[in-house]
């Protein structure tokens, strides 16, 4: 028997196990619809704009371990759907987009909603498809998968023309798949590994640090053990947060631009480093120069083999999966006799115990306005570090990267590469509706909630409890930060002028707002929040205008150059 | 420094805006870039001649071979090659011109391909230097039009870029 194109699409989604697709019908997917429409094993989640489809995909995905996956149609659809797409590509999340195009007769002909999706996605894609004949179609479809999950994932966009969701042809799904210019690698090679080992075991001052490689290869497990079976300080970045428990007497906090000092200190003075799933960017090691001042050996884990060498020379580059080369290197390790010299390795924890006590995430607890921080602090106490943390992009982002201590992995969704505001509230839904019955928070900033604040129609709608964090301090508090410390306290459009009243917003939408001014009221309102289970709570906490987050290291500059809190 | 980097991949739709997009989006210099297809239809192979430190061009052959589409990348320079570049030039050859444009032809082994009243055609083959110095010899005044297929190569030897 012979399907339609679309009739095709949805059978490849269920055989693909699809559970959720974030979309936004239009002219050209409305034939993929009206196939959703007659079938209930796929679930469609209508959002506001596309570009909260692309965002609660993507947040799907990175609490879940399976793909998001979105719809949207073609010209505009696509073109809303892109800020997600690049966030999800520059944060390697697996992801399948689909997009509509008109039909292939009219492409190129400037016809009405029509775009050169591939052309615009290229930049910002794993891979993308134009389908042109529905022949094509259940491959390619698998493909899409195949491409997105394997080697370093990322998104995948395939576009199909309208004429090809009504043409005709007889559907087999491939059970395989495999293509003779993608071979991604898997297994580290042997010799390397046993390179890093041996210089591991003779690191005198050593430091691990992990990245987002570490959460999409799920290699958590493997990591906890690799560290405490070395003794070795660990440090998380903003992507791998999770990846190490957090509470672990091993880990040093996060390291980077607004890293602890312990954390960027231990990274500037180790003599042996172990970078596993991280890829040294700018705002990591800052300045690369004065990163490669201090000699020291590097044992770099990617399976990126462009990620190695690319802004830092390593000494020891595996290029694998993640989880199996920490297996090999475990096992290996564990063969052996030789352990690290317990002499040396007490120094450098002596070391690293003297600049913990500069206590650099300190900040005014006596305060009469709300501090972040406090808010931050107390929302890890009430969900007992339990909850799913989204965040939007902005000082509220790395407050929760520091005061939120994440022990499992793929609890802190946030677009660390892009940097992408507005991503919060969208992701969130995702997040949601992948872990039902989980607290699931997103913690933003005024500036940011109101870049996908049409999504709380989606959250009524889906009845998704979502607990909203508004750490409202009517600025763009970072923009303003760095006005106040580089550009001689010139607020130059950073503050946010005839602000919604948070409250009556989140009513008029069918939810429940709360306003908090005082620091007394901060732990009541969001005991209050999470009783009401089945509701979302906009919580609209008014905090400190001037508050900065610290320590900071500047644009451009070293590492260890950073700018800390003044005493208190 | 100079290279020459040879790549073989899917010939498809697309394949060589993926590439050429990668070197403009990442700020690679492209010198010149040719493409065809191979004896196998279903492969292209594409010579592009780039410049940059060691860093730029391990960075240009890992970004290539992360493409999708690509099959293989060879770095030519990396051992004994041959490169070739095609031209065809059309010249300014009036009566009293043209035993010396023969003559000059002769001496870069070019070929006349191509006669009318008053101009040749000359198709020449060789390294770009070797077509920039018959450029330099002929002189600006001389030249009415030249189209350059920019740089193939090769290895010498036994090595082979296949799949």
């Amino acid at each position: 028997m012979e399907l339609s194109g679309a009739e095709i699409l949805i059978k490849c989604l269920q055989a693909e196990k699809v559970e959720y697709v974030f979309g936004y019908p239009g002219g050209a997917v409305l034939f993929i619809y009206d196939e959703l429409f007659k079938q209930n094993k796929v679930k469609h989640v209508l959002v506001r704009h596309e570009q909260g489809a692309t965002h609660a995909a993507d947040g799907y995905s990175r609490s879940s371990r399976k793909v998001g996956v979105a719809l949207v149609t073609s010209g505009p659809g696509v073109t809303n759907a892109v800020t997600g797409i690049a966030t999800a590509y520059m944060d390697s999340i697996p992801m399948v987009i689909i997009t509509g195009q008109v039909p292939t007769h009219a492409i190129g002909l400037d016809a009405f909603q029509e775009c050169d999706a591939i052309g615009i996605t290229r930049p910002c894609v794993k891979h993308n498809f134009l389908v042109k004949d529905v022949k094509d179609l259940a491959l390619t479809m698998k493909k899409a998968f195949y491409l997105a999950t394997t080697g370093r994932p990322g998104p995948v966009l395939v576009d199909i023309p309208k004429d090809v969701t009504t043409d005709k042809c007889k559907f087999e799904y491939p059970e395989t798949v495999s293509m003779r210019s993608y071979n991604p690698v898997v297994k580290g090679h042997p010799g390397q590994i046993k390179k890093a080992a041996q210089l591991l075991l003779e690191a005198k001052r050593p430091m691990v640090y992990a990245g987002g490689g570490v959460i999409l290869s799920d290699a958590s497990p493997q990591l906890t053990k690799l560290v405490k079976m070395l003794g070795f300080p660990c440090t998380n970045t903003l992507m791998g947060l999770g990846g190490f428990p957090a509470t672990d007497k091993h880990f040093v906090g996060m390291l980077g631009m607004h890293g602890t000092y312990e954390a960027n200190m231990a990274m500037q003075n180790c003599d042996v480093l172990v970078a596993i799933g991280a890829r040294f960017d700018d705002r990591v090691i800052g300045d690369p120069a004065h990163f490669g001042q201090v000699p020291r050996k590097i044992i770099h884990i990617d399976i990126d083999p462009s990620s190695i060498s690319k802004r830092v020379k390593v000494d020891v580059p595996i290029v694998g999966h993640v989880l199996d080369v920490l297996d090999d290197l475990i096992s290996l390790i564990e063969a052996g006799k030789q352990r690290p010299e317990p002499k040396a390795l007490n120094a450098w924890w002596e070391q690293i115990k003297l600049w913990r006590t500069k206590d650099c995430l300190r900040y005014d607890r006596k305060s009469k306005i709300i501090k972040p921080q406090y808010v931050l602090e107390k929302l890890y106490e009430i969900t007992r570090g339990d909850a799913f943390i989204t965040s939007d992009v902005g000082q509220h982002q790395m407050w929760a990267a520091q005061f939120y201590k994440f022990d499992k992995p793929r609890r802190w969704i946030n677009s660390g590469g892009l940097g992408t505001m507005g991503f919060g509230l969208p992701a969130a839904m995702g997040v949601q509706l992948a872990n039902p019955g989980a607290s699931v928070v997103c913690v933003t900033g005024e500036a940011s909630f109101q870049m996908c604040i049409q999504e709380l129609s989606t959250c009524k709608q889906y009845r998704l409890p979502i607990k909203v964090v508004n750490l409202n301090n009517r600025y763009m508090g970072m923009v303003r930060q760095w006005q106040q410390f580089f550009h001689g306290n010139r607020y130059s459009e950073s503050y946010m002028d005839a602000l919604p009243d948070f409250v009556k917003l989140a009513e008029s939408y069918g939810h429940v707002g709360i306003s908090i001014e005082k620091p007394a009221d901060v732990e009541p309102a969001l005991k209050e929040a999470f009783k009401r289970t089945d509701e979302l709570v906009f919580l609209d906490f008014i905090t400190d205008q001037t508050e900065n987050v610290y320590p900071m290291v500047g644009g451009g500059k070293g590492l260890t150059e950073m700018i800390l809190a003044e005493e208190l | 420094m100079r290279h020459i980097i040879s790549i073989l991949l899917e010939n498809e739709a697309g394949a060589l805006s993926r590439v050429s997009g990668l070197f403009s989006a990442r700020g690679y210099n492209i010198e010149s870039l040719t493409v065809a297809p191979t004896e196998d239809e279903s492969m292209s192979r594409m010579t592009i001649v780039t410049s940059g430190s060691e860093d730029v061009i391990e960075q240009i052959t890992k970004q290539l071979n992360k493409l999708v589409e690509v099959v293989k990348v060879v770095d030519l320079f990396e051992a004994p090659h041959i490169e070739r570049e095609l031209m065809l030039i059309k010249v300014r050859a009036g009566p009293k011109d043209r035993d010396d444009l023969k003559r000059m032809s002769d001496i870069f082994r070019g070929r006349i391909i191509d006669v009318s009243e008053d101009t040749y055609t000359i198709e020449l083959t060789g390294t770009g230097q070797k077509l920039d110095a018959f450029i330099e010899a002929l002189g600006k005044t001389a030249i009415l039009e030249t189209a350059r297929t920019g740089a193939c190569g090769i290895a010498r030897g036994q090595r082979v870029l296949r799949i």
